[in-house]
């Protein structure tokens, strides 16, 4: 009887660089869909390019008095509720690749294990970027004063950190909602009334009493005003250490819990 | 790195493997072992626990009790070496839809660690080998159900894996589709690809299996070649219905006088029994003119999974649907 045995490739365990790689191809992956998914791009370009133009040509002059004054505060705020708005697609994206068998898949090649999520996670940063540089680049064109290219550069550093914080957020919904649809109504559920509660739009000090302390702790208020200093005028460093703070305590507390669910699903 | 604890002949092994989801007993005590280079087959209905034994044995889910072997590696303990060695085809296509199917290819190449080019080489190798070739600057969404099926197996070809599982490749698929998935499995057994099947189809198992296990509520209840299994339960199966349902038990004593091996079941008005031999039926049908029973229904098919379930266990597949859900929700 001749004993055969099947030799495994050694690429059984992947390392450091063979990890990188793997991440960098799925990130890959989600460019390519964008490429294929013309819907994606108007929500990473025309959403933004909108909001922007509605926000400061119907409400500026009534806001602040002149539309050139609000493009001034509101570019910070806008770009801030956008960056929390964009984190839900990570959310989405891993819901849909849970439910048709794609992280099976990956689950079943020899890769690092946590290639996927990383893989997903790191191109949803691009995509933070890419947003970021359309709305700065229409409010230059729009007559937006900049306070400093390197200050712009670290408002993109700064974003960047506290998206990838909450993404997590929107990781553990998307692990644990049964649906897409479900992800985004939680999303929305959360997302609309936070940004909309903070400094992102209108000064706080105009806001009744109960509002104003609410507005006051909320993490869009220190994200949006960390951008406002960045970018146009105003104080940096305090906003600036609440945002991280804030980025710090949420992901503390969900990336534990989205890792937890995604093991308990992997079962 | 660690190495295969023995050399064997079977490139897939379990020992008592078994699954527990809460309180539902999913793969109970499975022992299955698959020659190298040869297809095994595991038949059953839906819920009957394949899916989560495939699942284990991929390593995509560890087993409650019990052990297994993939390629000499257990697949708790060397799971990496384990993934290194297998593709995975399961019911629902692990391709991305919005990818062309050449992206989808090359995609899992990168993965893999292939430079760009090579992936490049191995999709359109891959691609023309499974008949895509046309189709392959396609999003995957645009493709046939038999299309899709026949990516998401090149995609899990693509790192020429030894051991190849392939979780109900052809549900719902129709008999061309089929036909042409069946053919392309045969290809990769001749390669030397060792395969472990699972359908709920008795005519798939006896097309590609050179073993198969049928199981039922976790437990493997019937193993052999098709011909002994067919051996076993009848290849095809007679189906008798008195005119006179009063009649049924005569008709039963009668069919057990005459063929005492064979044991026939009683269900829905009518005697089945499993047969290899269409000979015996003129005998049997004079016989029961002979006794005066009149019959509204005396034909021969090819035995459904149905049937080999009720003449192997004595219950029909129905109740298993329910099973199916509980496994479901529990993942």
């Amino acid at each position: 009887m001749t004993a055969a045995t099947i030799e495994a490739p050694a690429l059984g365990r992947p390392g450091f660089g063979a990890t990188v790689s793997q991440i960098l191809s799925m990130a890959w992956r989600q460019m390519v869909r964008i490429k294929h998914n013309p819907f994606e791009l108007v929500d990473l370009s025309l959403s933004p390019i909108m909001f922007l133009l509605l926000f400061v040509y119907v409400f500026g002059g009534q806001m602040a008095g002149s539309t050139a004054d609000y493009l001034q505060y509101v570019l910070g705020g806008l770009i801030a509720q956008n960056a929390i708005f964009l984190t839900m697609y990570t959310g989405t994206g891993i819901n849909a690749d849970l439910r048709k068998g794609v992280y099976d898949r990956f689950r079943s090649l020899p890769i690092a294990r946590s290639a996927p999520l990383a893989g997903k996670i790191f191109a949803d940063m691009f995509k933070q970027v890419w947003s970021i540089l359309i709305m700065v680049g229409l409010g230059l064109l729009m007559g937006f004063e900049l306070r400093s290219i390197g200050y712009a550069v670290l408002a993109t550093v700064v974003l960047v950190v506290f998206a990838l914080a909450i993404s997590w957020v929107s990781v553990l919904m998307g692990v644990v909602a049964d649906s897409e649809e479900k992800v985004q109504i939680y999303a929305f559920v959360i997302i609309m009334p936070l940004t909309f509660t903070s400094s992102a739009f209108v000064d706080i000090n105009t806001m009744p009493g109960f509002m104003q302390a609410w507005a006051k702790v909320n993490p869009v208020t220190h994200l949006a005003d960390a951008m406002r200093g960045l970018l146009s005028a105003g104080p940096i460093a305090e906003p600036l250490m609440w945002t991280f703070a804030w980025a710090a305590v949420i992901l503390a507390v969900t990336a534990p819990l989205a890792m937890r669910a995604y093991r308990r699903k992997m079962v | 790195m660690s190495h295969p604890g023995t050399t064997t002949d079977y490139a897939i092994e379990t020992e008592g493997i078994t699954k527990h989801f809460g309180d539902l007993v999913a793969v109970d005590r499975i022992d299955l072992n698959a020659r190298i280079g040869t297809v095994l087959g595991v038949l059953g209905p839906n819920g009957a626990g394949k899916t989560t034994l495939v699942r284990m044995l991929a390593t995509l889910s560890q087993p409650t009790a019990g052990t297994a072997r993939v390629g000499g590696y257990d697949i708790v303990r060397d799971a990496p070496e384990v993934r290194s060695l297998i593709g995975l085809t399961g019911q629902f296509a692990g391709i991305d839809e919005l990818l062309t199917g050449e992206e989808n290819l090359r995609f899992i190449g990168r993965l893999l660690g292939m430079p760009t080019r090579d992936a490049k080489a191995r999709a359109r190798e891959l691609l023309a080998q499974f008949n895509l070739s046309d189709a392959a600057d396609k999003a995957a969404k645009a493709y046939s159900g038999g299309m899709r099926r026949r990516l998401d197996l090149a995609a899990s070809l693509v790192g020429r894996p030894r051991i190849l599982f392939l979780d109900e490749p052809t549900t719902g698929l129709d008999p061309r589709a089929r036909g042409e998935l069946w053919e392309l499995v045969r290809g990769l057994v001749a390669d030397g690809t060792t395969v472990l099947l699972t359908t709920q189809y008795l005519e798939e198992a006896d097309q590609l299996a050179h073993e198969i296990a049928v199981i039922d509520h976790g437990k493997v209840i019937a193993t052999g070649t098709p011909t002994q299994l067919k051996a076993k339960i009848g290849g095809q199966t007679l189906r008798i219905q008195p005119e006179d349902h009063g009649r049924l038990d005569d008709l039963r004593a009668l069919v057990t006088e005459r063929f005492p091996d064979l044991d026939p079941v009683v269900s829905a008005g009518a005697v089945t029994i499993g047969v290899n031999d269409d000979g015996i039926m003129p005998g049997l049908a004079a016989e029961l003119r002979d006794r005066g029973i009149a019959l509204t229904d005396f034909h021969l098919g090819l035995s459904s999974l149905d049937e080999v379930f009720l003449t192997l266990t004595g219950h029909r597949t129905e109740a298993d649907t329910d099973t199916d859900q509980t496994e479901e929700a529990a993942r």
